[in-house]
């Protein structure tokens, strides 16, 4: 079994946000602490520990997960984006664009993991309806907005990448 | 500790009024000050801060409700020298949480008065090894008989804390309540009840402390008011004023959960920083978090009503009742409010509210968004609806002719000086809701559908800024700075946590001064570098604190005119000129304003008689409800929420508060429940303590009437608090129209309503026998 | 975070036969891991008993779903993002697709496996119910070799299934016949998402001219373990469908169910809640028997 991926510090490696990371983490250490112990990307909240507020949302390999429950092994050479792949701040992504003018964030707890969800909706499905959004973002819980301004992000999002799309425009992310 | 600086001029031209004016900032929608860091990821919340050598702290817990510590043993599979461990014999001050009577202990102190009540604290570099450690604490009690409900309180047969269990009590007296019953056509009774209620901030409570004997305790918090913590660490660490400084770290949400509770745990993660020497976190996890703080009081109001033939208002005599937890925290002021609020939004001639805050022994309950208002409007707000059955009249029709109008006076008499709207606002919200078409059409449908549809109302008044003398007690002071670096920075110690403080702050400054919005930035939340401008509550931030940063920008541009050659009509280059000049003169450029209580206005602490709040923002919510008879459960299909808070500031900051309230309130209705056990939270998870989500929350319609208060930054008003009163039995309202029963308890599960209507179909099984 | 990485083991070893090798060799010493969704919300609790844990995520004989002529076998390391995305158990096993969208929230269900769901074996488990009146089989494996038994009889208790400790779920066989059958299938859940229901109910029936010719009923927590309702089904079996016979089943469900009091809803909720949904089923049965 010299092919066993072993448990501990082996070295585990993935991309994270186009760039190859390895860490010498325990195999069982949450794909979040790694994130935000070992690499530093503090943009990737923990609000629950189970699973349940999707604050912790990242894409691993084109999906959307929580990160509090991928024990980080299992992570071995997939690809990651968190927030701190998306935009930057002279080159917001649209998406975080939207959320900004729209009120789609207060006290930004959720943020993070939302403008995942929103990433991960949009990638699947570019013209979602308003049930669609609702569904796409049930997993994030947001105590602050009452969803109807991150609604409104999405919609926002939506109409500006129409648009860049049909002027041939790129975007950043 | 904030040090006064000294170039503090006053000037004379500073108190222009300006709520009429065209502004230029005031009133848009400016992007987030802080949004841009929040987007990115790179906001600093308390647990993205990492120290060099830092350890984490945890909490040994009580693990019942009431009884005395007979020992605390240390298990020896645990390496001890390891940790530090601190108890009550650690604390070198007062063993109290100084809030308003210091009451609460900072670390048990022979008996414990609630589960999770904190006995020991340890702290350790490895955070891994504290749960092993806190486990190997063996705490061996002799317990005592609890008291757990507001009932057991009250018969006063256990004694749990004072003389007699009450916590605090009022009595608000207008005109001769006993005189009225014998003229009233009509007199309804009712009992109604809320329960505790879950801040569910997505960002627990945390603090980072470091200790030095040169600077003394530096503590970083999510919290709501930083000075409470100074407050508290000055007397429980025994330091002078210059030695205790408080930083507010970005904050992921709060509702009033990290409006006390901060003093508590800055002060257990001091005591372990200066014991062991190192820099030391503390931070909650979920369901630490669930189990150990505040949650909203549960209450029990009774309504006694009298009414005369055309359905006014003769006499109210309620009683409200409150479970306070077991320290005093701020059930005092929480039960004020609710006091106040209990009449809701009616003239009437005899009015008593007698209110008592309960002892139990239970978490001490604390500040959640609305502070005894949502207990008492849910009360009231029901109460009517019961009344318009009762004398067979329209519930809105009730409310219309009972409404109060500018010239009226409340419960406590107060004049209304203001216009008063609540017709208008009425109207809007029939309008909007096309209410009486709706309310057709589903009695029309409820007659063959499995899911009866209704519509239920709410009228209410939020009072804003502090309660009676409250703000003159508080004498904030707030003001204006200008760095060399061209910055503008507003001063205050009013804290962002989401409800957008940050901007709207530097919109009043920015056009108070008449430069950009851009020139404008927060000054940090720190204890060091701003004054006391009164605590993060009581939706005072926009009134009260806009206020005096408005003034304080006239003050500044004042000055630069008297003292610096500023012109009548500047640029922005000429402003910054200005002010450089003046800083040659004075070596700071600064304009700080303390707080000027409205002329004319009295308030009478002990009588609780008059001025009751500076301004009252209003509101007429309507609610859609369904009500599935398969499943018995209720869920809002839309809702519509007209109010009128003053100058609206920022509409998009505004809207979301508004709305945000209303899904806290749709939660507080149908959703979130806590689960007791024996005195502890039995359901200390997010799977189970259940909040609306994004399928949940339904399509809420916002729209503002604006009418600018004279009291206010810009003639804003309070908005943060009110939206969350009035859900919750709009909500109520709608399911008794939907299915002609009336609910009095919330939070209403599907489980209640099946008990209930369960019970009433074999009552009439029964009956038709 | 109250559990400790660092106290427990997990290797991948990357394909079947290795984790098969490893389970043959130290038979109910390693736990499997999937999606992680129930173990790592126990490790983050500090509830995770199991020292040694094997990890299945990314083992691409265990994540497929293949149609053959009369069912759909799925892997049991097929997502229920897999399921609910997959056209034919959209079409030929719509009640499973149905309740592959209840599982958590969009991130769940693209960790959460099926086999993961049905080996935990909660009594609120979502896809059981669907499975149950579908009269799906589950293929067990080890190193001895594979074995199928009907999922009815996989779950022997609170939390206990048939499995040998050597012995992992490989995949879930689902006839396609009941797509064919009039179907039924509601959740009561704590709210519309992210939610643990507090009772399900699942049915498929077939009828001709108005007396039932086959029915099969299925819900979840109001049992100890996902449950057929056999008493229940035995009381419309054969019977012609009309308001005596909805009630009597109603009441032998009453009687059949054994739901708990629990921090989500109350027994009495539970039993008459359900006793509901089964009247909102043959109701629609006799309605749609009724139309020409």
């Amino acid at each position: 079994m010299s092919e066993h991926l072993a448990n501990s510090s082996a070295g585990i490696s993935f991309i994270v946000n186009g760039e190859k990371r390895t860490v010498a983490a325990h195999g069982m250490k949450r794909l979040l602490d790694v994130l935000r112990e070992d690499l530093h990307l503090t943009g990737t909240k923990e609000g629950c520990g189970e699973g349940e507020c999707g604050s912790c949302s990242v894409r691993m390999n084109g999906e959307l997960v929580n990160s509090c429950l991928v024990p980080v092994l299992q992570a071995e050479g997939a690809t990651i984006e968190t927030v701190e792949g998306l935009g930057r701040a002279e080159a917001l992504h649209p998406i975080q664009k939207a959320f900004l003018e729209c009120g789609g964030a207060q006290c930004g707890i959720c943020t993070p993991g939302m403008l995942m969800a929103t990433a991960q909706l949009l990638a699947v499905n570019p013209h979602p309806t308003i049930g669609e959004i609702r569904e796409g973002l049930a997993g994030n819980l947001c105590r602050c907005t009452g969803f109807k301004r991150i609604f409104d992000s999405v919609a926002a999002v939506v109409v500006e990448m129409d648009a860049t799309a049909k002027t041939g425009g790129a975007h950043a992310g | 500790m904030y040090a006064m600086p000294q170039p503090v001029r006053r000037s004379s031209t500073a108190q222009t009024m300006s709520t009429s004016e065209k502004t230029r900032i005031v009133g848009t929608a400016v992007p987030r000050k802080e949004g841009v860091d929040k987007l990115l990821g790179r906001a600093r919340y308390l647990d993205d801060i990492e120290r060099e050598g830092m350890w984490y702290g945890a909490t040994v817990r009580s693990s019942i409700p009431r009884g005395l510590i007979r020992s605390i043993g240390f298990d020896r599979r645990i390496d001890w020298t390891e940790f530090t461990v601190v108890t009550v014999a650690d604390i070198p001050g007062r063993n109290h949480i100084q809030l308003i009577n210091a009451d609460q202990p900072v670390l048990a102190d022979g008996m414990v008065n609630h589960c999770e009540e904190a006995i020991v604290l340890l702290a350790h570099p490895d955070k891994h090894k504290l749960r092993e450690a806190v486990d190997a604490v063996n705490v061996e009690y002799e317990p005592l008989m609890p008291v757990l409900t507001i009932e057991e309180s009250e018969r006063q047969e256990t004694i749990v804390w004072g003389a007699d269990n009450i916590l605090k009590s009022f009595l608000l007296e207008k005109g001769d309540v006993d005189a009225a019953w014998a003229q009233a056509a009509h007199i309804v009774e009712g009992e109604y009840r809320t329960g505790a209620q879950e801040h569910l901030y997505i960002e627990n409570n945390g603090v980072i402390a470091e200790w030095s004997e040169g600077n003394g305790i530096t503590v970083w918090g999510s919290l709501q008011c930083p000075y409470y913590v100074h407050k508290s660490l000055l007397a429980v660490l025994d330091l002078p004023e210059d030695k205790v400084r408080a930083i507010q770290t970005e904050t992921g949400g709060a509702f009033g959960g990290k409006e006390d509770y901060p003093s508590t745990l800055a002060s257990h993660a001091a005591l372990l920083a200066m014991k062991s020497g190192h820099v030391v976190k503390m931070t909650y996890d979920r369901m630490e978090d669930l189990a150990a703080t505040t949650k909203r009081h549960p209450s029990r109001v009774r309504h006694r009503t009298a009414l005369d033939g055309d359905g006014k208002l003769l006499a109210m005599d309620i009683e409200v009742a409150t479970d306070g937890g077991a320290y005093t925290t701020l059930s005092s002021t929480v039960l004020s409010r609710a006091t106040l609020h209990s009449p809701g939004p009616y003239v009437c001639p005899n009015v008593r509210v007698s209110s008592k805050a309960w002892a139990t022994n239970t978490v001490p309950y604390g500040a959640f968004r609305g502070f005894g208002a949502p207990q008492a409007i849910f009360a009231i707000e029901r109460h009517m609806d019961e009344i318009a059955a009762a004398i067979g009249m329209d519930p809105v029709e009730v409310r219309r002719r009972n409404f109060l109008h500018d010239g009226d006076t409340t419960a406590t008499e107060q004049v209304m000086r203001e216009p008063v709207i609540l017709d208008k606002l009425l109207d809007r919200a029939l309008t909007e809701s096309d209410y009486y078409e709706r309310q057709k059409r589903f009695a029309q449908e409820n007659q063959t559908r499995a899911v009866k549809r209704g519509l239920g109302i709410a009228a209410f008044y939020h009072g804003a800024g502090f309660t009676g003398s409250g703000e003159r007690y508080l004498n904030s002071l707030a003001g204006i700075d200008v760095t060399p670096e061209g910055r503008v920075r507003v001063l205050v110690a009013n804290t962002e946590f989401g409800q957008g403080t940050n901007t709207i702050l530097s919109q009043i400054a920015a056009e108070s001064i008449g430069i950009d919005y851009d020139d404008v930035e927060m000054a940090p939340v720190d204890t060091n570098v701003v004054p006391n401008s009164g605590p993060t509550v009581a939706s005072r931030t926009s009134m009260v604190v806009g206020k005096l940063i408005e003034r304080a920008g006239l003050q500044l541009v004042g000055t630069l005119r008297e003292r610096a050659g500023l012109r009548e009509e500047f640029t922005r280059e000429e402003f910054f000129a200005a002010c450089e000049r003046l800083r040659e003169e004075d070596g700071a450029v600064i304009s700080l304003c303390r707080y000027e209580a409205p002329a004319g206005i009295f308030w009478d602490d002990q009588k609780y008689r008059g001025e009751a709040y500076p301004a009252f923002a209003w509101s007429v919510q309507v609610a859609q409800v369904a009500v599935d008879t398969t499943t018995y459960s209720a869920e809002v299909e839309e809702f519509w929420s007209v109010q009128e808070v003053g100058r609206v500031l920022h509409p998009v900051l505004a809207g979301g508060q508004i709305e945000g309230g209303i899904a806290q309130g749709i939660g507080y209705a149908l959703y979130e429940k806590v689960v007791w056990k024996d005195g502890r939270m039995a359901n200390n998870q997010m799977t189970n303590y259940i909040m609306p989500t994004a399928e949940d929350v339904p399509p809420i319609h916002v729209y503002f009437e604006e009418i600018p208060c004279r009291f206010g930054g810009f003639g804003a008003k309070g908005i943060g608090e009110l939206p969350h009163d009035g859900p919750a039995p709009a909500i109520l309202n709608g399911i008794r129209d939907a299915i002609g029963v009336g609910f009095n308890a919330i939070p209403l599960l599907p489980e209640d309503l099946f008990a209930q209507l369960v019970t009433q179909e074999s009552k009439a099984e029964v009956s038709a026998v | 975070m109250r559990g400790n990485a660092e106290a427990h083991e997990l290797i991948a070893p990357g394909s079947l036969t290795g984790v098969l090798e490893l389970m043959a060799r130290a038979p109910g010493e390693w736990m499997p891991i999937a999606g992680g969704t129930e173990i790592m919300v126990a490790h983050a609790a500090g509830r995770l008993r199991e020292k040694k844990l094997v990890s299945l995520w990314g083992i691409g004989e265990l994540r497929f779903i293949e149609v053959s002529g009369e069912s759909i076998a799925i892997g049991a390391g097929a997502t229920f993002r897999d399921l609910r995305m997959h056209d034919t158990v959209q079409s030929g096993a719509s009640l499973l697709a149905k309740a592959a969208t209840w599982i958590g929230s969009i991130a769940n269900q693209s960790r959460a496996t099926i086999g993961g769901n049905l080996v935990n074996g909660s009594p609120a488990a979502d896809s059981s119910p669907a499975l149950l009146v579908c009269d799906a089989e589950v293929e067990l494996i080890s190193m001895r070799g594979k074995r199928r038994i009907p999922y009815s009889s996989f779950h022997t208790g609170y939390k206990r299934n048939a499995m040998t400790p050597d012995e992992l779920l490989y995949a879930v066989h689902v006839p396609l016949r009941f797509a064919q059958h009039r179907q039924y299938l509601r959740k009561v859940g704590t709210r519309r998402a992210m939610a643990i229901s507090k009772v399900a109910l699942a049915g498929t029936a077939l009828l001709h001219g108005g007396v039932v010719s086959e029915i099969r009923l299925a819900a979840a927590s109001l049992a100890p373990l996902p449950a057929r309702l056999y008493r229940t089904e035995a009381v419309l079996h054969g019977r012609a469908l009309g308001p005596l016979a909805i009630r009597e089943a109603q009441e032998a469900l009453m009687e059949e169910a054994k739901p708990i009091d629990d921090i989500r809803s109350t027994a009495a909720y539970r039993s008459r809640v359900a006793a509901n949904l089964l009247g909102e089923f043959l109701n629609e049965l006799l309605t749609a028997e009724a139309r020409p």
